[in-house]
């Protein structure tokens, strides 16, 4: 059952659209359901496809094709890198090498405490601020060295 | 029009067209995948690249619009080398395996990358390997082999009406699936079969039985609904191994249901009656036919002499040939008894005698895709004519305004402009009313008689049947129409109803005013048909009903199981079992024929000529696409030789053409059609609008894979979701009245009968209504379909005496 | 909310013509007051109540010569006379803020530091184009940036701006942010409408073109942030300014987004026609003192340069395709003589790779298979027929596509192996890097 809270927000968003067109909030309803829960599981797809009254396999077209919607479990933060090209040429393969040594974790695993999940990421549209990476789609952080990264996850209690 | 030129050739199109239909005019061949005529063009195989002059880039001819003077090359240097790079990456990934694969011998990317493509591959990375999906027991896949031209997502969406396969995941990750374990419900689903150009959904049923060049393909027509389907049935060794469509565009264009698809695994079910058997002293004994014909005939004669024809009741399957219904009649006639009828699922013979012709939908089949404003009254669309549903999903697509009265809330997969769902009882009283607000709508004053007119006065029109009315009339949100094309069409609910004779009268009146096409939609394969032949009682005979009420001495039943086909399963039992003497011609053993006497093998329809009558009016003639099963034999001729045993004169057909020139004698039967098809009533009959009445009713609809022998028998059918043992349906509402939950058992009875059954929530039932599926089993015991219905809580105890009483008595 | 968050502004001004960023002079950029200081909305309120006839705004737009800032550069003037002027119904607009190019960062820094001259932009297009409903579709990674943006379309509206019946006349425009969620082909126009139908972002083959079938198929004109962002300017200043700015064919100023091997990465607006030294002197040159070695002039869908090809260009829509490149959205990637172009170019592969959306077949299989040669090159695996094969696969992606991520996928290809060939070739033989080693 999505809470009240997330049919709020929802709501919130079908506003932004005709009355007919219910489906198009889906992209916001699975991140925010998503944002609330973690991790988008079967459930919350149907759970979201029936409150928007769209065919399940269409919102499972939708979380799948779109990078940024985690299907499977990822830990309390998920921490992006961004490896395209301008970050590539500034770096980010240092980046990447220092907290997968610091995470002991690999691109798509959770650290055994269930705390972090470590994703390659495309560009993000921020390339001026290369190397980079987001935490939990939302935070992003810029011009990283390795100290700063270990700040930050310092900061991520 | 417009003037191009395809490979030289200079052509006239209309307006509109694409180069891919400009080509197929003109028998041009541009390959392709994911184009196909009756869906919507998705342009992303990009498999018929074609030149166009002044353009630098290839174009896809199935997406591209023509202009005048366009010249299109599709033969060029610049095409065939888009085609052919096309075919190579199609083919990367793709697994080389033919000789494995159940589509090699009729697979398009095998014939197109013949034909278009260049020998050896490039490709010496590693291929894409995704894994299968368990989509249901009617298609099986092979994901590895989709090339994603997502034909069959879009058939479900657009035809099927509900988007069921999606395309998950991105680039080249995407893969074809149903959500997550979910199957493939639609009841059109064999058709993306037909549609995936390679082999990645295939038929379950047929997998690896048999190469598709193995096969020889005779036409034949579809048996199971009055649509007329034109099929192909496939043959190896005299055995059918498959079904497919064959292209009729009036009809059934390029589908098929999966009920005509995949009944075919019916017909050599273990159940098959191989050779005659009579009864002694409560045995069934196996005999040959001579014995069984003569002690039919024997019985048939002593029992009429002895008491009159009227003794004998004749009772003909509707999915039977005009043929068979014919002889049937005329052997009736023979032995001097007025009792024959097909109409099996029906109670209310009150318009017996006031018609002026032959009912039928009232329309071509395509021509519902035009219709600006539709009625349905009492039928569940999908469940009774799946791919006629179809026609109306189109229509609305093409912008139709959808009403439906109905006590089932069903979702017919297409937006519903207004809806009353009530008991079947009351849709007499709202089509009343949508009769009485028709009459303040219209510019025309309503010309009824006074009798219906004095009827009308007493009823109130209610906002839902109002704004039906004023869709009707063609009032519409942003412009009315003038004339607008409307459809009325009454389904099998409606015509198992005891008030039909209300709901057909006030329909006809209500099309009167509207100047509507529309009719019946008659549930059989012969339906029609056998109602121009006369398929039914004398005017002194009794009907299908009556038969059953006022038991017969002796029955003669043609391919049907009485229990499970007729009206009123309980009394159909009880007639069986009380007759001296029951001669069956059946396809199959069953138990709803253990009160039989005498079985006579006779053949499904894909083992004989024949020819039925569609709701159309369409008379389609089919020969045997195999030879008869064992030692049984076309219904037509086991009749003929019955009559010869008989000593009955005018038998003397030689074959099934012969019996056809003598049903219209010897005109052209679309002469003969045409004269007879009209659904006008003579006279206004009796009607009563306004019956107050309290009580459940049940909803007996027969689901669409119970719906005749044949389909009950295929297991692939039979394994498919639709396949619920009857329960006792009740909306939420009803539910609290009757102090039930979901999982509680029910006792419910009808008349002297009853039937213990666990309890669903079902909130397309109307309030007041119960609905139990019939032509099952379980329900054999109940009564008229649509008849007074009363439930009674179980107790866990009183469950369990129950169980074991029932023990008891089986031990 | 936005008034109180003072971002530090990391760009030196010195140099640049500000019209889209114009704000980032104040300490305070994304805030209405701020905007309305520098005279923002103004042309807005003129145009609607003074009832300026459509025609008249789209001639100015067609004399600035302002071109799509999206990467296609088609003329912003052109595509809105291709608007259906009667239409019974609700007509869209659509911003396109999706930037997922890699090398791509400028309309992040619109919204976030000048949100009102963008939502200004889209009103006076909505009022020109009859569109009473408008999306600006927001690439997902920017979600604090989005939140800037949402808080001030709440900002506008309540000041005025967006809404019913604007400055009381009958016009009224609504005005809502949207998001993507990780996707760059939905900055393809058609996937992008698909995206804001709450489907797969997927594009649409064309035709019909957005202007007839668009948002919920209905006529919808899209344009880049950058594009609409330029609007007031023009309107306030007059189309000729605007032209004045820049050069030839290339009116007005560009916002380049710079990125890679140069001392301040970051966004920089110049006046179109200033030459790439000039440019590259503005970002601090190329960092750690090295040498220039290639530079992808307007994100890696456009041809890469070798340096002795850009340091003579000039960066507008003629110089750079002159020197065949284009100018693509603006997007320079500045890579330094360390930079291996085998592994440069295997990264990029496998972008297209991945982000192909997977309908059209040329694209679908061919960015794998041109990602697995070059993987496999990367890994010492290569044959010397590799470099030919692929080549030859992406010539036959290019053009036979639905949508110009076929193109844009090929380009890279082409155009490394054409200029690093010998780079490619030393990988093949010795199985490692001529440049690193490794
Ligand atoms: C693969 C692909 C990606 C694109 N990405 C963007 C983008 O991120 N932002 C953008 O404005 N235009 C992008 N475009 C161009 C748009 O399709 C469209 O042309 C543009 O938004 C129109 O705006 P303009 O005329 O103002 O440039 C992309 C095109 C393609 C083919
Ligand atoms: S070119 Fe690629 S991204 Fe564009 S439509 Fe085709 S498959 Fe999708
Ligand atoms: S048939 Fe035209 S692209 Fe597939």
């Amino acid at each position: 059952m999505l809470s009240p809270e997330a049919i709020i927000k929802i709501d919130y968003e079908l506003t932004k659209y005709p009355a007919d067109q219910r489906q198009a909030a889906v992209m916001s309803a699975l991140r925010i359901v998503q944002t609330e829960r973690g991790w988008l599981s079967k459930e919350s797809i149907t759970e979201v496809a029936q409150y928007l009254g769209m065919p399940e396999i269409a919102a499972m077209e939708v979380a799948t094709f779109y990078n940024m919607y985690d299907l499977s479990p990822v830990g309390k933060y998920k921490v992006t890198i961004c490896t395209n090209i301008s970050c590539m040429l500034r770096g980010s393969d240092e980046i990447v090498s220092h907290l997968q040594g610091k995470l002991g974790v690999g691109f798509n695993e959770v650290t055994p405490d269930g705390k972090f999940c470590l994703k390659e990421g495309e560009c993000m549209g921020c390339c001026g601020g290369a190397p980079l990476m987001h935490v939990n789609n939302t935070e992003m952080h810029e011009f990283l060295t390795t100290d700063k990264v270990d700040a930050i996850l310092e900061g991520l209690k | 029009m417009l003037n191009i030129e395809i490979d030289g050739k200079s052509i006239e199109v209309e307006h509109g067209s694409t180069i891919i239909d400009a080509a197929d005019k003109v028998g041009i061949a541009i390959p392709r995948f994911c184009y196909h005529p009756k869906l919507s063009v998705a342009a992303n195989c990009r498999m018929c690249l074609v030149q166009v002059e002044k353009f630098n880039k290839p174009l896809p001819a199935c997406a591209t619009p023509v202009a005048d003077g366009m010249k299109i090359f599709t033969r060029s240097k610049s095409a065939i080398e888009a085609q052919q790079s096309v075919m190579e990456f199609l083919l990367i990934n793709h697994p080389l395996d033919c000789p494995i694969c159940d589509q090699g011998g009729e697979c398009d990317l095998q014939d197109v990358a013949v034909a278009y493509g260049v020998s050896g591959s490039r490709y010496t990375e590693e291929k894409r390997v995704v894994f299968n999906k368990n989509i249901g027991p009617l298609v099986s896949t092979d994901m590895t082999r989709c090339i994603q031209c997502t034909r069959c997502v879009r058939f479900l969406k657009e035809v099927g009406g509900m988007q069921e396969l999606g395309m998950i995941g991105r680039g080249e990750h995407a893969e074809i699936t149903a959500y997550v374990d979910k199957s493939v419900n639609s009841e059109l689903s064999g058709n993306i079969i037909d549609l995936c150009p390679v082999g990645a959904l295939t038929s379950k049923p047929f997998r690896y039985s048999a190469r598709s060049w193995e096969l020889t393909r005779r036409p034949s027509i579809a048996a199971h609904d009055s649509l007329g389907s034109h099929i192909e049935v496939h043959v190896k060794d005299n055995k059918v191994m498959r079904v497919l469509p064959r292209e009729k565009e009036s009809i059934n264009e390029c589908w098929l249901s999966d009920r005509d698809r995949f009944s075919y695994e019916g017909l050599n079910s273990p159940d098959r009656l191989k050779v005659p058997m009579i009864k002694h002293n409560g045995a069934w004994v196996e005999t040959d036919w001579k014995t069984a014909l003569e002690f039919a005939a024997g019985q048939l004669k002593d029992i009429t002499n002895e008491y009159g024809g009227e003794a004998l009741g004749v009772l003909v399957s509707p999915n039977s040939t005009m043929e068979e219904g014919y002889l049937a009649k005329k052997l009736a006639n023979g032995l001097a008894s007025g009792n024959i009828d097909y109409r099996l699922r029906q109670t209310d013979f009150r318009l017996d005698g006031k018609r002026l012709g032959t009912p039928w939908m009232g329309c071509n089949i395509h021509e519902i895709e035009e219709l600006d404003r539709i009625i349905v009254i009492g039928s569940n669309l999908r469940n009774e004519h799946p791919l006629l549903a179809q026609r109306f999903r189109r229509a609305v697509a093409n912008g139709a305004e959808l009403s439906v009265v109905s006590p089932l809330d069903n979702d017919p997969l297409m937006p519903i402009a207004h809806k009353v769902i009530v008991r079947p009882n009351d849709m007499v009283n709202v089509l009343g009313q949508i009769l009485k607000a028709m009459s303040g709508l219209q510019r025309l004053s309503l010309c009824l008689p006074p009798t219906l007119t004095a009827l009308l006065d007493d009823i109130k029109v209610r906002p839902n049947t109002q704004a039906i009315a004023e869709s009707l009339a063609g009032h519409g949100k942003d412009y009315d129409l003038i004339a607008p094309k409307v459809g009325i069409f009454l389904g099998n609910m409606a015509l198992s109803d005891p008030r039909f004779t209300e709901m057909y009268s006030l329909a006809e009146a209500i099309g009167g005013i509207t100047g509507a096409k529309g009719g019946i939609l008659p549930a059989a394969a012969n339906s029609t048909g056998m109602h121009m032949m006369g398929v039914m009682p004398s005017s002194t005979g009794m009907h299908a009903r009556a038969m059953l009420e006022v038991p017969r001495k002796a029955y003669l039943l043609l391919n049907i199981e009485p229990e499970l086909d007729c009206q009123h399963a309980a009394l159909a039992k009880a007639a069986m079992e009380k007759a001296e003497c029951v001669v069956a011609l059946t396809a199959y053993k069953s138990q709803a024929l253990d009160h039989a006497d005498i079985l006579l093998p006779i053949t499904p329809f894909t083992e004989t000529s024949g020819t039925f009558m569609s709701m159309e009016g369409r008379v389609q003639s089919f020969a045997a696409a195999v030879r008869p099963l064992g030692e049984s034999r076309p219904a037509w001729k086991v009749l003929r030789v019955l009559a010869n045993t008989l000593g009955l004169d005018g038998f003397d057909f030689e074959s099934s053409e012969q019996v056809k020139d003598a049903i219209f004698a010897g005109e052209k039967p679309s002469a003969v059609v045409w004269r007879s098809l009209n659904n006008n009533l003579r006279e206004l009959v009796e009607i009563q609008v306004n019956i107050k009445h309290d009580g459940l009713q049940r909803i007996g609809e027969v689901p669409q894979y119970e719906s005749d022998p044949i389909v009950r028998r295929s297991p692939p059918l039979q394994k498919t979701k639709y396949n619920t043992k009857p329960m006792a349906r009740m909306c939420s509402r009803q539910l609290a009245s009757l102090d039930l939950v979901e999982g509680d058992h029910v006792l419910v009875k009808q008349d002297k009968g009853s039937a213990i059954l666990a309890v669903r929530l079902d909130e397309h039932v109307a309030m007041g209504c119960v609905r139990v599926t019939a032509a099952h089993e379980a329900t054999t015991g109940l009564g008229d379909l649509m008849g007074d219905i009363t439930v009674e809580k179980l107790s866990p105890q009183q469950l369990q005496d129950i169980n074991t009483n029932i023990t008891e008595a089986r031990a | 909310m936005v008034a109180s968050s003072k971002p530090v502004i990391k760009t030196d001004l010195a140099g640049q013509t500000l019209v889209t960023l114009r704000t980032l002079t104040e300490d305070n950029p994304a805030s209405l007051d701020t905007y309305l200081k520098l005279g923002g909305y103004a042309a807005l309120k003129r145009i609607v109540t003074e009832k300026v006839k459509p025609t008249d705004i789209i001639t100015e737009i067609k004399t600035s010569g302002l071109r799509g800032r999206g990467g296609a550069g088609f003329p912003t003037g052109l595509k809105w006379s291709f608007m259906p002027r009667y239409f019974d119904g609700v007509k869209y607009l659509v911003c396109n803020t999706d930037e997922g190019e890699p090398g791509t960062f400028k309309d992040r820094d619109i919204i976030r530091y000048n949100p009102h001259q963008l939502i200004e932009g889209m009103a006076i297009a909505a009022y020109t184009l009859g569109a009473r409903v408008g999306y600006n579709y927001i690439h997902g990674e920017i979600w604090q940036d989005y939140e800037i943006f949402e808080a001030a379309l709440h900002e506008a509206k309540a000041a005025g701006y967006l809404g019913e019946n604007l400055f009381g006349t009958s016009f009224s425009f609504d005005l809502y942010a949207v998001h993507g969620y990780g996707a760059y082909i939905c900055g393809e126009e058609t996937a992008l409408i698909e995206s804001i139908e709450g489907k797969k972002g997927q594009p649409r083959f064309k035709p019909p073109f957005p202007a007839s079938y668009g948002v919920f198929g209905k006529p919808t004109n899209v344009n880049n942030t950058e594009s609409y962002t330029s609007i007031p300017w023009i309107m306030q200043n007059g189309g000729q300014a605007f032209a004045d700015l820049g050069v030839a064919n290339s009116g007005g100023t560009k916002l380049f987004s710079v990125s890679g091997h140069v001392e301040k990465p970051g966004n920089y607006e110049v006046k179109m026609g200033m030459p790439f030294t000039e440019l590259l002197a503005l970002t601090g040159g190329v960092w750690k003192g090295r040498q220039l070695k290639a530079v992808i002039p307007g994100g890696p869908s456009t041809a890469v340069m070798p340096a002795s090809a850009i340091l003579s260009a000039t960066m507008d829509y003629d110089g750079l395709s002159k020197a065949r490149s284009s100018l693509g959205a603006g997007s320079m990637i500045v890579m330094d003589d360390t930079t291996c172009m085998v592994k440069t170019l295997h990264r990029l592969s496998y972008f297209f790779y991945e982000e192909s959306c997977g309908q059209c077949t040329p694209c679908r299989e061919g960015t794998g298979w041109v990602y697995r040669v070059i993987d496999r090159i990367v890994k010492g695996q290569g044959k010397m027929e590799d470099l030919d094969l692929l080549t030859d696969i992406s010539n036959n992606i290019a053009g036979r596509t639905i949508c110009a991520l076929g193109e844009a996928a090929a380009t890279p290809v082409l155009s490394f192996i054409k200029h690093f060939r010998p780079e490619f070739e030393y990988y093949i033989q010795h199985g490692k890097s001529m440049v690193d080693g490794k």
